[in-house]
């Protein structure tokens, strides 16, 4: 019960302080618009909103929820008052859960602003909920991750946002969200199988009414190894160089 | 050299215990082998100038580092492998002002609560209650952004208290405070101890450390060299004579042939031209004046000292007094 309530103390917390903060707002509102123009302005006006949702849809997750943890909490650590987090009587894991979980909703939020478009846009009647839920939630978590995966492996706030975009953007080239997997070089292929967005986008897809690459049980299969293999990293990572 | 590092048989186990504690970071020893104890309801100091090993003492005690060697104990069980579990006893007040600058004050402790797992009831009455105690509450609903340092100080050490720590860690308290601030906290502090509440200080300040704690451990690179009951330790320096003179030149040029000439006095360079002359006879001032005027420099004033705890830190640790309370901000009132 005391380590329920010290949990998602910390998860409002963050939301209120950090997230749901005007500029990021707007930012979480803006991106999917524009990346929707993007795509618009590159199709030469034939747009197919149900085959450009998952992507949009990801992507507003990726990039609303990874240098956002990673700078938050690297902005915590520079003042201390990750300190004040570390001493409390949490252990670690719910601790570095209740830092993912308010950008985890956050991502999740960000994913409704597409998928909310999509439904004014167009008929989105064929949607999995099922699968596209489940889908959201395990790219929110795995970007969070890789925002995690940032924060323990910088000590400023401007190396944070810097190795947020390093790793992001490769992720977005590569994730078959540009071009598909198949038409990518056989040498950077093995690449793409390495990234997490590329299961999630491919999931967001099949229940987006798209065409799946890869099984959905390997999709979310590749997500839950990837959110398990990166939360544990980032554990190992915190003890080793934190609590050092 | 260690003094009452073990309870007396049939006592009330130690606040803390702490035996052989040692960490290293690369090649600095920052802790070495530190043995102490802190006694229930008691005040400790950890006196050292930057750099000895305060701090990083602070985060072994606490969970926030890992020791390499060592045992610590609180209450009399051994948490050492399990500091974790240990966490709820204390509180601890960083070395700056570590909360949230988004949130207001009472915001602050209403979290700080919630991360103990305080009730919504209980947290409320607590947090003002602390407010009061910490004379915040006209402040209560500002951003923790917009406060001074020293109400942000205050307000750090009431966090820290929210859960009714039965030992607080205090991390060099009233270091970059301004003066009225910094006596505030000392009031407080002092009126913490009265209640009964276990503090542990570490703080360069020797007069803080002299009015606050009733023991002290002296700390240089890394190794306690000195711990004892302050009136103790003030016992063995009053038999000492201590005058200062105030010279229109900066006394160390001279330090040598004063020596030589005055072999039973010792003598110490003090910032603003000052030199202290500490001798355990009676001191005769004519000749000294004297001798200081054929060389050139003017006594321009002279006074007797009550011999402190500065003179025990100096003459334990071989450091000057000053180099404590230059490299933090100087002196505090």
């Amino acid at each position: 019960m005391a380590r329920s309530a010290a949990f998602w103390a910390i998860v409002r917390k963050d939301l209120r302080t950090y997230y749901f903060k005007p500029p990021n707002i707007s930012w979480g509102l803006v991106f999917p618009l524009a990346w929707t123009l993007m795509f618009f302005l590159r199709s030469g006006g034939g747009l197919d909103i149900a085959r450009l949702l998952p992507g949009v849809t990801a992507m507003s997750i990726l990039f609303g929820t990874t240098s956002m943890l990673a700078v938050t909490i690297t902005f915590e650590r520079r003042v201390a008052a990750f300190d004040r987090l570390l001493l409390a009587p949490l252990s670690l894991e719910a601790l570095m859960l209740a830092k993912l979980g308010g950008a985890v909703l956050f991502g999740v939020l960000n994913s409704a602003v597409p998928l909310i478009l999509g439904f004014i846009l167009t008929d989105l009647a064929a949607v999995q909920w099922l699968v596209v839920v489940p889908a959201i939630l395990l790219t929110s978590f795995s970007a969070a991750l890789v925002g995690l995966f940032v924060a323990v492996s910088v000590s400023e706030v401007f190396e944070a946002q810097t190795f947020s975009n390093f790793l992001r953007f490769p992720m977005v080239f590569l994730c078959g969200l540009f071009l598909p997997l198949t038409e990518l070089p056989g040498w950077l292929r093995p690449l793409s199988y390495a990234l997490p967005l590329t299961y999630g986008v491919d999931a967001l897809r099949g229940g987006l009414g798209g065409g799946l690459h890869l099984p959905l049980w390997l999709d979310f299969t590749a997500l839950a190894a990837f959110c398990l293999a990166l939360f544990l990293l980032s554990l190992r990572n915190i003890r080793r160089h934190w609590i050092a | 050299m260690i003094e009452e590092s073990q309870p007396g048989p049939g006592e009330t186990p130690p606040a803390l215990a702490v035996s052989g504690l040692a960490k290293r970071f690369d090649d600095v020893q920052a802790v070495d082998g530190a043995d102490f104890i802190v006694r229930p309801g008691e005040v400790f100091g950890f006196l050292g100038p930057n750099g000895a090993g305060k701090t990083t003492t602070i985060k072994l005690l606490t969970g926030l580092a890992r020791p390499d060697a060592g045992s610590i104990a609180y209450f009399g069980a051994d948490f050492t492998r399990r500091l974790k579990a240990a966490q709820h006893l204390f509180g601890v007040v960083a070395d700056g002002n570590n909360l949230y600058p988004e949130l207001t004050g009472r915001e602050n402790l209403e979290f700080c609560a919630a991360l103990y797992g305080i009730g919504r009831a209980e947290a409320r009455n607590r947090v003002e209650e602390l407010l009061e105690r910490f004379g915040l509450d006209y402040a209560a609903g500002r951003r923790f952004g917009g406060y001074s340092r020293g109400m942000g100080r205050r307000l750090c050490i009431a966090a820290a208290l929210v859960h009714r720590p039965r030992l607080l860690f205090l991390d060099e308290p009233t270091t970059g405070i301004d003066v009225p601030n910094a006596r505030e906290i000392r009031r407080m502090l002092a009126g913490l101890a009265a209640d009964g509440t276990t503090i542990f200080l570490t703080t360069h300040y020797i007069e803080e450390a002299e009015r606050l704690c009733d023991r002290v451990a002296f700390i240089v690179a890394g190794r306690i060299v000195r711990q004892a009951a302050v009136e103790k330790l003030l016992d063995g320096a009053r038999d000492r004579r201590i005058i200062e003179l105030q010279l229109d030149t900066a006394p160390e040029p001279l330090l040598s042939a004063l020596s030589e000439h005055f072999p039973t006095n010792r003598w110490e360079p003090r910032a603003g031209k000052r030199l202290r002359l500490i001798s355990t006879a009676e001191i005769e001032l004519a000749p000294p004046v004297a001798f200081l005027a054929e060389r050139g420099a003017a006594v321009l004033e002279a006074r007797r000292l009550r011999p402190s705890l500065e003179e025990v830190f100096v003459e334990v640790t071989g450091l000057a007094a000053e180099r404590l309370s230059a490299e933090k901000g100087g002196r505090r009132g």
